[in-house]
């Protein structure tokens, strides 16, 4: 496995992870990924299923606490602080490192309080209806959604309650904001939408996406990793590992693996 | 050609098959309707006997002296609010942090399942042995400031009765919030005590209502907790700390008694508490609509 090192990495690490194997119980699913996600740029993991791709992303800002028994090996690095040091508090990583999920998930609120939520209880002090409408114009939902400010979140299209979670997770001004397939449950449409938007956030938010669409990796990403399942271990146990971490141009014009260029190509098993 | 006889595509009753179809179906209809038999029997002979003395007056007056006539019901009903009232009060706090700690903060360890174990254990005890306990355990010993019988060791009583329905109810409720809810919640940087009570909590707040309201109607129709604990009295509620009426325990003492007065008393009374369970009962239905709106 060899990771070279993407051209724009010079300019600025905003996470390394660093020999990072994950397992969940006795079970190892990841193993020894090393890698240097850029700060304002768009990184993408992509690969096939089972292969550890969101699990790495949920280790980006610890919310593999909240699954039992997983554990993590190794170093994840956020501006030079290892964030699985013991003194770190997990509420204050999220804080900084945002979060949207693959199934939208507003919450049973209006869309106003949904924005207005983790602003709150992360002492927010300014004008409250600046910022839902500030956050909901950079999620391109501010024009769908202005009418209906009081209403349930729950009352919106699947794409539209998407970007409100986007929304929610750019509210509280994070650093960087981890996206898990936050497209595989909506239309082309919304896809489109939320891709647009993307390249808009990059400007001020570092975006890791792990997504399973290779052409929405080739439109967004500036960087991407490609993880595989290995069978290097012991018996028939399936292991993920990351393949390759460059330039997506690279990634997808000349990888340096041939497990990259068959997965790219669609030649892959 | 097939091996299986073909007849014609007509329904014909006389089969054996059809027969047997229809001698079932009767079956489970007769044994359905003696299940609800007893529910509108009671209903009606209720509202028969008792439902003839509603008036302001049996609502607001003490029972009569025996062999008097007239009075009402007054005191009891005051003293099974009030006897429900300090149950609850004691059962929701204590049953609802129990079901939260069983679904949000138990890792499903040992203890967890020995709780989760004790309540299925806990509900299914007779009230009869929870009124022993508490008589045992407050009343014969004058743990409250020397009194023995009192309203507060009845509402103690019930609250055993209650806490081991709400905690499951709640255990159940919080099982069915959608773990992403959760997520997204600490994903923007909630704590777990701002996600439960902020998020997860009122997520599940019609489900758990409803279970409560259940409780609460089910122990407010308890007899056999009351009369080790609380007693009766024949006058109104005098404070926590002295024995107070309830209208399930005035049912018991005055349908036996010898006097026409009294025995048409308990037909109100259990009138009345007939249609405040059953209230109590549409108020659970209605609250766990809400849910699905």
């Amino acid at each position: 496995m060899t990771v070279s090192s993407p051209s724009t990495m010079a300019t600025d690490t905003c996470i390394a992870v660093q020999n990072v194997s994950i397992s969940y119980g006795s079970q190892e699913a990841v193993r020894g990924v090393y890698m240097d996600i850029p700060r304002g740029k768009v990184t993408a993991f992509i690969g096939p299923s089972g292969c550890g791709k969101s699990t790495v992303l949920r280790a980006l800002n610890r919310m593999n606490d909240l699954i039992e028994g997983c554990s993590l090996k190794g170093r994840v690095l956020f501006d030079g602080h290892d964030l699985y040091a013991k003194n770190v508090d997990p509420v204050e990583v999220r804080r900084r490192i945002g979060m949207v999920f693959q199934k939208p998930n507003p919450f049973p609120k209006t869309i106003y309080e949904n924005i207005a939520f983790g602003a709150r209880i992360n002492g927010f002090r300014g004008d409250m209806d600046e910022l839902v409408e500030r956050s909901l114009r950079k999620s391109a939902l501010w024009d769908e959604a202005k009418d209906k400010l009081n209403e349930s979140g729950y009352a919106l299209s699947g794409g539209q309650q998407q970007r409100l979670c986007i929304a929610r997770a750019i509210a509280i001004e994070p650093e960087v904001i981890l996206m898990d397939e936050p497209c595989s449950a909506l239309d082309p449409i919304s896809t489109l939408k939320i891709e647009e938007m993307m390249h808009e956030l990059k400007k001020s938010y570092t975006i890791v996406i792990v997504t399973h669409n290779m052409q929405q990796a080739v439109r967004v990403s500036d960087v991407t990793g490609f993880f595989n399942v290995s069978h290097r271990a012991e018996g028939d146990r399936k292991v993920g590992c990351l393949v390759e971490f460059a330039d997506t141009e690279q990634i997808f014009n000349s990888p340096s693996q041939q497990a990259t260029q068959d997965y790219v190509s669609g030649r892959f098993g | 050609m097939t091996s299986f006889p073909r007849g014609a595509l007509t329904y014909r009753p006389g089969l054996a098959r059809n027969r047997c179809n229809q001698l079932f179906t009767g079956l489970a209809a007769v044994f359905t309707a003696l299940a609800v038999l007893p529910l509108v029997l009671v209903l009606v002979y209720v509202l028969i006997k008792g439902g003839s003395l509603i008036s302001l007056r049996l609502l607001s007056e003490l029972p009569p002296a025996p062999g008097l006539e007239g009075g009402g019901i007054g005191n009891a009903l005051v003293g099974t609010l009030i006897v429900t009232l300090i149950a609850s009060l004691i059962a929701i706090p204590v049953g609802v942090g129990s079901g939260v700690y069983l679904a949000e903060y138990s890792r499903g360890g040992a203890f967890a399942r020995f709780v989760r174990f004790g309540t299925n254990v806990l509900a299914g005890v007779p009230s009869i042995i929870c009124g022993v306990f508490i008589y045992g355990l407050i009343v014969a010993t004058r743990a409250f400031a020397g009194q023995s019988y009192s309203a507060l060791a009845g509402g103690i009583a019930l609250a055993v009765l209650m806490v081991p329905t709400v905690i499951k109810t709640t255990d159940e409720a919080l099982k069915l919030v959608a773990n992403e809810l959760r997520w997204g919640a600490l994903g923007v940087g909630a704590s777990k005590f701002v996600t439960i009570t902020r998020i997860t909590l009122p997520a599940a707040l019609a489900p758990i209502a409803t279970g409560i309201v259940l409780a609460i109607a089910r122990a407010a129709g308890e007899t056999a907790p009351l009369i080790f604990t609380a007693l009766f009295s024949p006058f109104w509620p005098d404070g926590l700390l002295n024995p107070i009426a309830s209208m399930s325990v005035l049912i018991y003492n005055f349908a036996i008694m010898p006097y026409e007065a009294q025995i048409s008393l308990a037909w109100a009374a259990s009138f009345v508490l007939v249609v405040m369970i059953l209230a109590a009962n549409l108020l659970a239905r209605w609250l766990g609509k809400l849910s699905r709106t």
